[in-house]
């Protein structure tokens, strides 16, 4: 685990005099930047002092203070903890400058602090709405802004008990749904903003042109939300000239179900079976990395076997995800249900183990502060020892064997959608999209936690940076996991797994963490704020899927439409941690 | 040469493609010669979900069902032990811990009363839980001080209506509960039985 | 078939072909072979929308396999599907595509409420951008409790609605009858807030109240 203070062993307030600052807040770190020297300060942080992976930015509304503060994760793609600057601007008019320009990764995050908190980035490209609809009605996870449904700031609400007699929500509210309108709203007198129309115009120019004569037009194609190949409500809006992917729109929040905010109303407790929907198919990886964020703030060790257990059950699920991974994207290339099929036969098998350990196939809400909900009992470990030492090796190798030599497989997938290592590293890449570019940057090797720095495995790179080098990288990291496993089975001690009695109220000190994890799907982290009450004061997801889009633009121009849907699936997105 | 990888995979799916059948025909022949040992009974299910299974494997629900492992959890029930005379006697003291942890806030509890004097008494009025918010964390079970409320191993609840559960749904009995998690309730008894003792030599020690 | 099924009540049949004779009307006799060819080849719409969609394609694996019900042929398109499985939460942002997918839809067609979410808003019910169960837009034929229900939850579902069909007669199912032909249902807006066409003057009549939203009403 890394210590929060690690970051102030640059002293950016001396590079800076004057100018910036440490946050001296007790339990927080890092430096605050005045908004106005905040490119000056960045392009240092990059250049100088080589953070040249931007991993989170984030808002948070402290509505006491009257502030609306920004805050910035970065990260060396060679390895170390993080770096964390933040600026702060008033709560009223919340403007600062865009670090798109320094870090391509940041273009979502910010639209999204625009979305959800309100806060101006001055110089952004395409500053529009990103979860919610243009024309949706107030920032949500301002401090003040109730949701319709709201009872009580925060859990447990009052009228559960003692006196809980059941009321529908519906009844409390006074348009008897989900719903909240301005006073005096009419909906037949209004003309509303057409939520698309910002959008179409993002796009590049729609025109027409002559070629050899001929006038030819641009076709616009929407994708989504309910396309079979878009893995869930995830929609694209493209450009195309003839077969040719000109210009092309992510469209996200069709399952945008507000963790964020719900998480704050939630007790630090609560929040663990919500982190599991998230990214559906890996829901002990969510646990991990929430747990991780929660206990650095507590400051508590884990007990030697819970965190084998822990081990055991994110390297399982990494070996789960990427089967699953492999099935659908083939199914993108055509290769209709046999991948899809074998791979899901081995993931029952994985399945089986969680639902006997953790109770649950997908939602297994298994990890607590501090531990594990329960013991890995003998029968469970017996068969996970027999299918990663007899089992999964081979059929890993089958996969490998039914697919990758495949000569059509191939010629689909060589060479399409090239991202090279710097671009990946300028939008913000995380896990085997970074990996295969080129760059050996996974969180287990470069900012070890848990006992990763205990096992002997590789790091699953490939330099090509194509589609063909994704899927490889895939089939190797499920290699590198079965070693781990492997170590892990065999060293695994007897011990306790959760140190001291179970509490459904953990004191969490006042502070900031950042717990991050290495997911299948690339970095995984959580930006927790405790105010020292039994509920987040922020709780805020860094999704890997939702910014590793960011340079889905740039891989799919130029090239087919049909590559596109390859693409997507190559990137390995869900939707449940896409849009959360 | 071209078309080699094509025919390597062809090679993996014949493989699958065989096994399945064959397997088949291994378990039928064991029917027939043993007269039990069917696919679709326990053991069969079991060899077939475990590491050796070869080809591909179904379960022809409903006919037939994948047995649930003990920890499995669906939506909650509340716990009581059978009395005198079909008694009921709840475990639940309504102390809202469940209530209080409970994520999406689906468990109202009443607190109940004595019809007599009207002062509260360590017994649910009311209970309900929404099974259409639940969201099977399994958090009231855990944190429940008494062992008063689990999780069903019961998925078959499909309806044709919203589903909200009141207390008299919610209700079954101590036996089914160590029906469905037999090491589980031996567990919590045992822990019970050696509070209790506990106690009583306690409240031996201080009348002596 | 039972006789005692068939058998039209009032009409007297001796005794001594009662089990060789009945009566009936046409209806009666064609019913459970129009029903069976029904319940046996419902079509789902290839429709995901959350962690329940996972568990609805581990359904379809060969594990549990749906093709034993004739419901392995998950088309892309609603103009092919005869069930939507709502399977997942409802976003307000979605919903419209839902009611639109749905409209789309050939008659007869069901909607099976997958989930918790799918039934009520289940755990992100109190969600801003969550609708509280597709039920209010659609109606839902089945609901499926559970977060996620595993796959066999998914197929007592299955049944539930196959159960569902067969008791449908063809005299009275809406789509043959005069009139009653496929309602569309308007598709929601999206302003301020969702804005579901059939229920303006409700939101308007609510709207002009003093308090407009519980916070101001103090929770
Ligand atoms: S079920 Fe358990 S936790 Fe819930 S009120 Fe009853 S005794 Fe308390
Ligand atoms: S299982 Fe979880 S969501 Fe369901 S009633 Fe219990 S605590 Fe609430
Ligand atoms: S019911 Fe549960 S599993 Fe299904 S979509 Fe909702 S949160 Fe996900």
């Amino acid at each position: 685990m890394t210590a929060p203070a690690s970051s102030l062993t640059i002293d950016l307030a001396a590079r800076f005099p004057g100018a910036v600052s440490a946050d001296v807040r007790p339990g927080y770190g890092g430096f605050i930047v005045p908004a106005e020297k905040l490119i000056e300060v960045a392009t240092a942080i990059r250049d100088e002092f080589g953070y040249d992976l931007l991993s989170a930015v984030t808002g948070v509304d402290y509505i006491a203070d009257n502030k609306m503060e920004v805050v910035y994760h970065a990260f060396k793609t060679t390895g170390g903890p993080a770096f964390v600057f933040k600026v702060q601007v008033p709560r009223e008019n919340p403007v600062l400058p865009s670090v798109v320009n320094i870090w391509r990764g940041a273009e979502f995050q910010e639209r999204e602090a625009w979305d959800l908190l309100g806060i101006k980035f001055e110089g952004h490209p395409d500053l529009r709405r990103i979860l919610m609809w243009e024309g949706f009605e107030g920032h949500p996870l301002r401090k003040d802004w109730k949701e319709p449904f709201f009872e009580e700031e925060v859990k447990p609400f009052k009228s559960r008990w003692p006196d809980g007699k059941h009321t529908f929500a519906e009844v409390k509210n006074p348009f008897r749904d989900n719903l909240q309108f301005p006073a005096d709203f009419d909906p037949e007198k209004v003309t509303f903003t057409d939520p698309e129309e910002a959008l179409y115009k993002s796009l590049k120019k729609y025109h027409s042109e002559t070629r050899d004569g001929i006038e030819t037009d641009h076709i616009l194609v929407n994708m989504g939300p309910q396309h079979p190949s878009t893995h869930g409500v995830f929609r694209a809006v493209v450009m195309l000239d003839g077969e040719t992917v000109v210009s092309l729109k992510p469209v996200m929040g069709y399952l945008h179900r507000n963790h964020d905010k719900i998480g704050e109303r939630n007790t630090f407790l609560q929040n663990m079976p919500y982190t599991d929907r998230l990214d559906y198919f890996c829901s002990m990886t969510n646990n991990f990395g929430y747990a991780l964020a929660v206990e650095k703030l507590m400051n508590i060790q884990v007990p030697e076997r819970a965190d084998y257990i822990r081990v055991i059950m994110s390297e399982l699920t990494r070996i789960q995800n990427h089967l699953i991974f492999l099935g659908m994207f083939l199914n993108d290339l055509g290769a209709m249900y046999t991948p899809a099929l074998y791979a899901f036969e081995e993931r029952e098998l994985i399945l089986d183990i969680f639902e006997e350990v953790a109770g649950a196939r997908m939602m297994c809400n298994y990890f607590r502060f501090g531990g594990v909900a329960r013991d890995m009992g003998e029968d469970a470990l017996r068969k996970a020892r027999e299918l990663v030492f007899d089992r999964l090796p081979g059929k890993v190798d089958e996969m490998d064997r039914l697919l990758t030599e495949n000569e059509v497989l191939v010629s689909r997938v060589k060479g399409i959608g090239y991202l090279s290592a710097e671009d990946a590293i300028r939008t913000s890449m995380t896990g085997p999209m970074l990996r295969a570019s080129g760059v050996p940057y996974d969180i287990r090797r470069a900012d070890p936690y848990s006992i990763y720095d205990r096992f002997d495995f590789n790091v699953a790179c490939r330099p090509e940076g194509d589609l063909l080098a994704r899927y490889m990288v895939r089939i190797d990291e499920m290699r590198e996991s079965l070693k781990i496993l492997g170590q892990a089975l065999k060293q695994i001690p007897a011990g306790p797994i959760f140190p001291g009695k179970p509490q459904y109220q953990v004191k969490v000190p006042a502070g900031e963490s950042y717990g991050r994890v290495e997911s299948p799907k690339g970095e995984l982290a959580y930006y927790v704020v405790s105010n020292g009450k039994p509920n987040p004061y922020r709780y805020h997801v860094r999704p890997s899927s939702f910014v590793n889009l960011t340079s889905l633009e740039q891989m799919c121009i130029g090239e087919k439409i049909a590559d596109f849907v390859a693409i997507l699936g190559g990137i390995d997105i869900v939707l449940g941690e896409l849009d959360r | 040469m071209y078309g080699k990888g094509i025919l390597k995979g062809l090679s993996v799916t014949f493989m699958r493609f065989w096994n399945t059948y064959w397997q088949d025909a291994i378990w039928a022949w064991r029917r027939l010669t043993t007269g039990k040992k069917h696919y679709g009974s326990a053991e069969g299910i079991a060899h077939r979900s475990s590491k050796n299974a070869r080809g591909i494997f179904t379960v022809q629900y409903p006919e037939e069902k994948l047995p649930v492992p003990e920890e499995f959890r669906y939506i909650p029930f509340l716990v009581f032990d059978e009395g005198a005379e079909g008694a009921k006697e709840i475990r639940c003291t309504s102390c809202g811990i469940c209530a209080k942890v409970c994520p999406p806030q689906c468990i109202w509890i009443v607190r109940g009363t004595d019809p007599a004097t009207g002062r509260p008494r360590p017994q649910p009025g009311d209970f309900f839980i929404d099974a259409d918010i639940c969201m099977n964390c399994g958090f009231c079970s855990e944190y429940c001080p008494f062992d008063a409320i689990k999780m069903d191993h019961d998925y078959e609840i499909a309806s044709y209506t919203r589903n909200l559960y009141d207390m008299e749904k919610l209700l079954k009995p101590a036996s089914y509960y160590e029906g469905i998690r037999p090491a589980n309730a031996a567990r919590e008894d045992e822990a019970r039985r050696a509070k209790e003792a506990a106690k009583a030599a306690k409240a031996e020690a201080a009348a002596a | 078939m039972e006789n005692n099924e068939l058998n039209l009540p009032g009409y007297e049949i001796p005794e001594d072909v009662k089990n060789v004779v009945a009566v009936t009307t046409l209806d009666r006799l064609l019913n459970p072979v129009y029903n069976w060819g029904r319940r046996s080849s419902v079509w789902p719409l290839m429709f995901g929308l959350a962690c329940c969609a996972i568990e609805m394609i581990a359904a379809q694996a060969s594990r549990y396999d749906l093709a034993r019900f004739g419901m392995e042929v998950m088309r892309p398109t609603p103009r092919q599907a005869d069930l939507m499985i709502v399977s997942g939460t409802v976003t307000k942002k979605m919903v419209p595509a839902i009611v639109r997918l749905y409209n789309q839809m050939p008659e007869p067609k069901y909607v099976m409420a997958m989930g918790a979410c799918a039934s009520s808003g289940g755990p992100f019910k109190e969600g801003y951008n969550v609708v509280a169960g597709i039920d209010k837009f659609l109606p839902v034929d089945v609901y499926v409790p559970g977060c996620p229900p595993t796959p066999q939850a998914l197929m007592n579902g299955l049944i539930m609605l196959q159960k569902k069909i067969d008791k449908e007669k063809i005299s009275q199912v809406r789509w043959y009858r005069k009139g009653h032909d496929s309602v569309e249902i308007p598709v929601p807006i999206l302003g301020p807030d969702l804005i579901d066409p059939r229920r303006i003057p409700d939101i308007k009549a609510a709207a002009a109240q003093p308090v407009t939203t519980p916070a101001q009403a103090g929770g």
